[in-house]
Protein backbone atom coordinates (compact mmCIF):
# COMPACT_ATOMS: atom_id res chain seq x y z
CA UNK A 1 0.00 0.00 0.00
CA UNK A 2 2.70 2.25 0.68
CA UNK A 3 4.87 1.69 -2.10
CA UNK A 4 3.39 3.56 -5.40
CA UNK A 5 -0.04 4.95 -4.62
CA UNK A 6 -2.13 3.29 -7.54
CA UNK A 7 -6.32 2.52 -7.65
CA UNK A 8 -7.59 -0.71 -8.68
CA UNK A 9 -7.21 0.13 -12.33
CA UNK A 10 -3.32 0.30 -11.96
CA UNK A 11 -3.48 4.21 -12.67
CA UNK A 12 -1.97 6.67 -10.14
CA UNK A 13 -4.36 7.16 -6.98
CA UNK A 14 -5.17 11.03 -7.27
CA UNK A 15 -7.38 13.53 -5.08
CA UNK A 16 -9.37 16.85 -6.20
CA UNK A 17 -11.05 18.33 -3.33
CA UNK A 18 -13.09 21.57 -4.33
CA UNK A 19 -12.92 24.46 -1.28
CA UNK A 20 -16.40 26.41 -1.62
CA UNK A 21 -16.48 28.31 1.86
CA UNK A 22 -13.87 30.63 3.25
CA UNK A 23 -14.33 30.28 6.95
CA UNK A 24 -11.22 29.28 8.67
CA UNK A 25 -13.35 26.20 10.07
CA UNK A 26 -13.87 25.18 6.56
CA UNK A 27 -10.93 26.02 4.92
CA UNK A 28 -8.36 23.43 7.48
CA UNK A 29 -10.70 20.30 6.14
CA UNK A 30 -9.72 20.86 2.79
CA UNK A 31 -6.28 22.17 2.63
CA UNK A 32 -5.30 19.29 5.44
CA UNK A 33 -6.71 16.53 3.51
CA UNK A 34 -4.74 17.80 0.64
CA UNK A 35 -1.73 17.56 2.57
CA UNK A 36 -2.04 14.66 3.70
CA UNK A 37 -2.70 13.09 0.28
CA UNK A 38 0.48 14.48 -0.59
CA UNK A 39 2.39 13.25 2.27
CA UNK A 40 1.40 9.41 1.30
CA UNK A 41 2.05 10.15 -2.27
CA UNK A 42 -1.22 10.77 -3.60
CA UNK A 43 -1.82 13.14 -6.22
CA UNK A 44 -3.52 16.21 -5.30
CA UNK A 45 -5.58 19.44 -6.25
CA UNK A 46 -7.60 21.93 -4.58
CA UNK A 47 -10.03 24.24 -6.53
CA UNK A 48 -11.24 27.45 -4.73
CA UNK A 49 -14.62 28.92 -5.62
CA UNK A 50 -17.32 31.14 -4.08
CA UNK A 51 -16.10 31.80 -0.52
CA UNK A 52 -13.62 29.81 -1.04
CA UNK A 53 -11.52 32.35 -2.73
CA UNK A 54 -11.15 34.37 0.41
CA UNK A 55 -8.30 31.30 1.12
CA UNK A 56 -6.23 32.07 -1.63
CA UNK A 57 -7.15 35.77 -1.49
CA UNK A 58 -3.78 37.98 -0.66
CA UNK A 59 -5.99 40.45 1.26
CA UNK A 60 -7.93 37.70 3.19
CA UNK A 61 -6.10 34.61 3.66
CA UNK A 62 -4.64 35.86 7.26
CA UNK A 63 -7.61 37.05 8.28
CA UNK A 64 -10.04 34.26 7.70
CA UNK A 65 -12.81 33.75 10.63
CA UNK A 66 -14.38 30.87 12.76
CA UNK A 67 -17.90 31.11 11.35
CA UNK A 68 -20.32 30.92 14.23
CA UNK A 69 -23.57 32.62 12.71
CA UNK A 70 -25.76 29.45 11.41
CA UNK A 71 -23.08 27.07 13.13
CA UNK A 72 -25.42 25.10 15.09
CA UNK A 73 -21.91 23.62 16.72
CA UNK A 74 -20.93 27.23 18.11
CA UNK A 75 -19.58 26.93 21.19
CA UNK A 76 -21.66 29.76 22.69
CA UNK A 77 -25.42 30.54 22.48
CA UNK A 78 -27.02 31.05 19.07
CA UNK A 79 -28.60 34.42 19.93
CA UNK A 80 -25.28 35.50 20.68
CA UNK A 81 -23.00 34.06 18.00
CA UNK A 82 -24.21 37.22 16.04
CA UNK A 83 -23.29 40.10 18.68
CA UNK A 84 -20.52 42.43 17.67
CA UNK A 85 -17.25 41.69 18.38
CA UNK A 86 -18.19 37.36 19.05
CA UNK A 87 -16.88 36.09 15.31
CA UNK A 88 -13.54 37.77 16.47
CA UNK A 89 -13.38 36.58 20.01
CA UNK A 90 -14.70 33.30 18.94
CA UNK A 91 -11.86 33.79 15.76
CA UNK A 92 -8.61 34.68 18.39
CA UNK A 93 -9.70 31.39 20.07
CA UNK A 94 -9.51 29.12 17.47
CA UNK A 95 -6.22 30.93 16.86
CA UNK A 96 -4.84 30.25 20.06
CA UNK A 97 -5.66 26.68 20.02
CA UNK A 98 -4.42 26.14 16.46
CA UNK A 99 -1.17 27.50 17.54
CA UNK A 100 -0.62 25.67 20.99
CA UNK A 101 -0.90 22.12 18.87
CA UNK A 102 1.59 23.47 16.72
CA UNK A 103 -0.76 23.39 13.50
CA UNK A 104 0.82 25.68 10.56
CA UNK A 105 -1.50 28.52 10.02
CA UNK A 106 -3.52 28.71 6.35
CA UNK A 107 -0.51 30.61 5.06
CA UNK A 108 2.03 28.35 5.55
CA UNK A 109 -0.04 25.61 4.78
CA UNK A 110 -0.61 26.87 1.12
CA UNK A 111 3.26 27.10 0.55
CA UNK A 112 3.44 23.53 2.21
CA UNK A 113 0.73 21.93 -0.72
CA UNK A 114 2.89 23.93 -2.86
CA UNK A 115 6.01 22.84 -1.96
CA UNK A 116 4.40 19.65 -2.32
CA UNK A 117 3.54 20.34 -6.25
CA UNK A 118 -0.12 20.23 -5.10
CA UNK A 119 -2.38 22.03 -8.09
CA UNK A 120 -4.08 25.16 -6.49
CA UNK A 121 -6.81 26.33 -8.69
CA UNK A 122 -8.88 29.89 -8.59
CA UNK A 123 -12.99 29.61 -10.49
CA UNK A 124 -12.92 31.71 -13.11
CA UNK A 125 -16.85 32.83 -12.64
CA UNK A 126 -16.27 33.28 -8.95
CA UNK A 127 -13.41 35.52 -9.64
CA UNK A 128 -15.57 37.62 -12.38
CA UNK A 129 -18.47 37.51 -9.83
CA UNK A 130 -16.12 38.73 -7.07
CA UNK A 131 -13.97 41.27 -8.92
CA UNK A 132 -11.23 39.61 -8.49
CA UNK A 133 -7.80 39.58 -10.92
CA UNK A 134 -4.81 37.02 -10.55
CA UNK A 135 -2.67 39.54 -9.37
CA UNK A 136 -4.96 39.44 -6.13
CA UNK A 137 -4.27 35.98 -5.45
CA UNK A 138 -1.53 34.38 -3.31
CA UNK A 139 1.38 33.56 -6.09
CA UNK A 140 0.83 29.34 -5.03
CA UNK A 141 -2.20 29.74 -6.95
CA UNK A 142 -1.43 27.39 -10.55
CA UNK A 143 -3.93 29.08 -12.99
CA UNK A 144 -7.46 30.05 -13.12
CA UNK A 145 -9.81 28.08 -14.73
CA UNK A 146 -13.65 27.32 -15.39
CA UNK A 147 -15.60 24.49 -14.43
CA UNK A 148 -15.20 22.24 -16.92
CA UNK A 149 -11.64 22.44 -16.94
CA UNK A 150 -12.01 21.37 -13.34
CA UNK A 151 -13.39 18.01 -14.11
CA UNK A 152 -10.80 18.11 -17.22
CA UNK A 153 -7.93 18.06 -14.40
CA UNK A 154 -9.85 16.03 -12.04
CA UNK A 155 -10.65 13.11 -14.13
CA UNK A 156 -9.94 9.61 -12.21
CA UNK A 157 -9.99 11.50 -8.70
CA UNK A 158 -12.09 10.74 -5.85
CA UNK A 159 -13.07 14.32 -5.27
CA UNK A 160 -13.93 16.23 -2.43
CA UNK A 161 -16.53 18.74 -1.84
CA UNK A 162 -16.11 21.05 1.38
CA UNK B 1 2.46 -11.82 11.00
CA UNK B 2 4.67 -11.11 8.08
CA UNK B 3 8.12 -11.46 7.86
CA UNK B 4 10.80 -9.87 6.16
CA UNK B 5 14.42 -11.01 5.72
CA UNK B 6 16.58 -7.81 5.09
CA UNK B 7 20.30 -7.68 4.43
CA UNK B 8 20.76 -11.81 6.00
CA UNK B 9 18.14 -10.41 9.20
CA UNK B 10 14.97 -11.85 9.09
CA UNK B 11 12.69 -8.88 11.18
CA UNK B 12 8.76 -9.38 12.02
CA UNK B 13 6.84 -6.77 9.71
CA UNK B 14 2.69 -5.18 9.65
CA UNK B 15 0.82 -5.49 6.80
CA UNK B 16 2.08 -2.42 5.43
CA UNK B 17 5.78 -3.60 5.74
CA UNK B 18 6.55 -1.50 8.93
CA UNK B 19 8.74 -3.02 11.28
CA UNK B 20 7.39 -4.21 14.14
CA UNK B 21 10.26 -3.67 16.36
CA UNK B 22 11.88 -0.16 15.50
CA UNK B 23 14.43 -1.51 18.19
CA UNK B 24 15.94 -4.21 15.22
CA UNK B 25 16.12 -1.50 12.83
CA UNK B 26 19.94 -0.87 11.21
CA UNK B 27 21.17 1.15 9.03
CA UNK B 28 21.80 -2.09 6.68
CA UNK B 29 17.93 -3.15 6.50
CA UNK B 30 17.00 0.48 5.73
CA UNK B 31 19.01 -0.20 2.73
CA UNK B 32 17.09 -3.28 2.24
CA UNK B 33 13.92 -1.38 2.20
CA UNK B 34 14.93 1.12 0.38
CA UNK B 35 16.00 -1.35 -2.81
CA UNK B 36 12.85 -3.09 -2.19
CA UNK B 37 11.21 0.53 -2.91
CA UNK B 38 13.45 1.21 -6.12
CA UNK B 39 15.12 4.06 -4.11
CA UNK B 40 18.80 4.31 -3.62
CA UNK B 41 19.94 6.08 -0.46
CA UNK B 42 21.68 9.09 -0.49
CA UNK B 43 23.14 11.61 2.12
CA UNK B 44 20.62 13.93 2.10
CA UNK B 45 17.84 10.79 2.86
CA UNK B 46 20.10 9.95 5.73
CA UNK B 47 19.80 13.92 7.37
CA UNK B 48 15.81 12.45 7.30
CA UNK B 49 16.27 8.90 8.67
CA UNK B 50 18.89 10.12 10.98
CA UNK B 51 16.70 12.94 12.42
CA UNK B 52 13.54 10.36 12.79
CA UNK B 53 15.61 8.12 14.74
CA UNK B 54 16.80 10.38 17.21
CA UNK B 55 13.16 12.44 17.39
CA UNK B 56 11.09 9.13 17.99
CA UNK B 57 13.16 8.39 20.37
CA UNK B 58 13.10 11.83 22.26
CA UNK B 59 9.44 12.21 21.75
CA UNK B 60 8.14 8.73 21.91
CA UNK B 61 6.56 8.53 18.05
CA UNK B 62 8.20 8.97 14.62
CA UNK B 63 7.74 12.93 13.68
CA UNK B 64 5.51 13.82 10.81
CA UNK B 65 6.18 15.50 7.58
CA UNK B 66 6.12 19.38 8.78
CA UNK B 67 8.44 18.35 12.09
CA UNK B 68 11.36 17.06 10.18
CA UNK B 69 11.36 20.16 7.67
CA UNK B 70 11.36 22.26 10.69
CA UNK B 71 13.69 20.48 12.59
CA UNK B 72 16.47 19.65 9.89
CA UNK B 73 17.56 21.67 7.24
CA UNK B 74 15.89 19.33 4.49
CA UNK B 75 13.44 22.13 3.05
CA UNK B 76 9.81 21.06 2.10
CA UNK B 77 10.90 21.05 -1.59
CA UNK B 78 13.55 18.67 -1.09
CA UNK B 79 11.66 15.97 0.96
CA UNK B 80 9.19 15.76 -1.53
CA UNK B 81 12.32 15.31 -4.00
CA UNK B 82 13.42 12.70 -1.64
CA UNK B 83 10.37 10.95 -1.21
CA UNK B 84 8.54 11.16 -4.09
CA UNK B 85 6.12 7.91 -3.38
CA UNK B 86 5.59 10.20 -0.29
CA UNK B 87 7.15 11.08 2.71
CA UNK B 88 4.94 10.86 5.04
CA UNK B 89 5.04 7.40 5.66
CA UNK B 90 7.54 6.40 3.61
CA UNK B 91 10.30 8.23 5.53
CA UNK B 92 8.87 7.13 8.56
CA UNK B 93 9.53 3.29 6.86
CA UNK B 94 12.53 3.42 6.17
CA UNK B 95 13.36 4.92 9.38
CA UNK B 96 12.30 1.43 10.79
CA UNK B 97 9.13 3.00 12.56
CA UNK B 98 5.02 2.91 12.26
CA UNK B 99 3.54 5.44 9.94
CA UNK B 100 3.39 9.02 11.99
CA UNK B 101 0.02 9.35 13.71
CA UNK B 102 -0.21 13.60 13.33
CA UNK B 103 -1.78 15.05 10.53
CA UNK B 104 1.11 17.61 9.11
Amino acid sequence: MTDGMENDHGMPRKVAIICSKGSLDMAYPGLILANAARMMGIEAMVFFTFWGLDIITEKKVDKLKAGMVGNPSAPLPHMLAGLPGMESFATSMMKKKIQGLDIPDIRELLETLDAAETDLYACKMAMDMFGLERDDLVPEVKDVIGAMDFFQHAEGAQTFFI
Amino acid sequence: MAEKNYAGVTVAVDADGFLEDPSLWTREIAEGIAEELGMTLTDRHWVVLEFIRKDAVDQGEPPGVRRITKLTDVSMKEIYKLFPKGPGILASKLAGYGKPQGCV
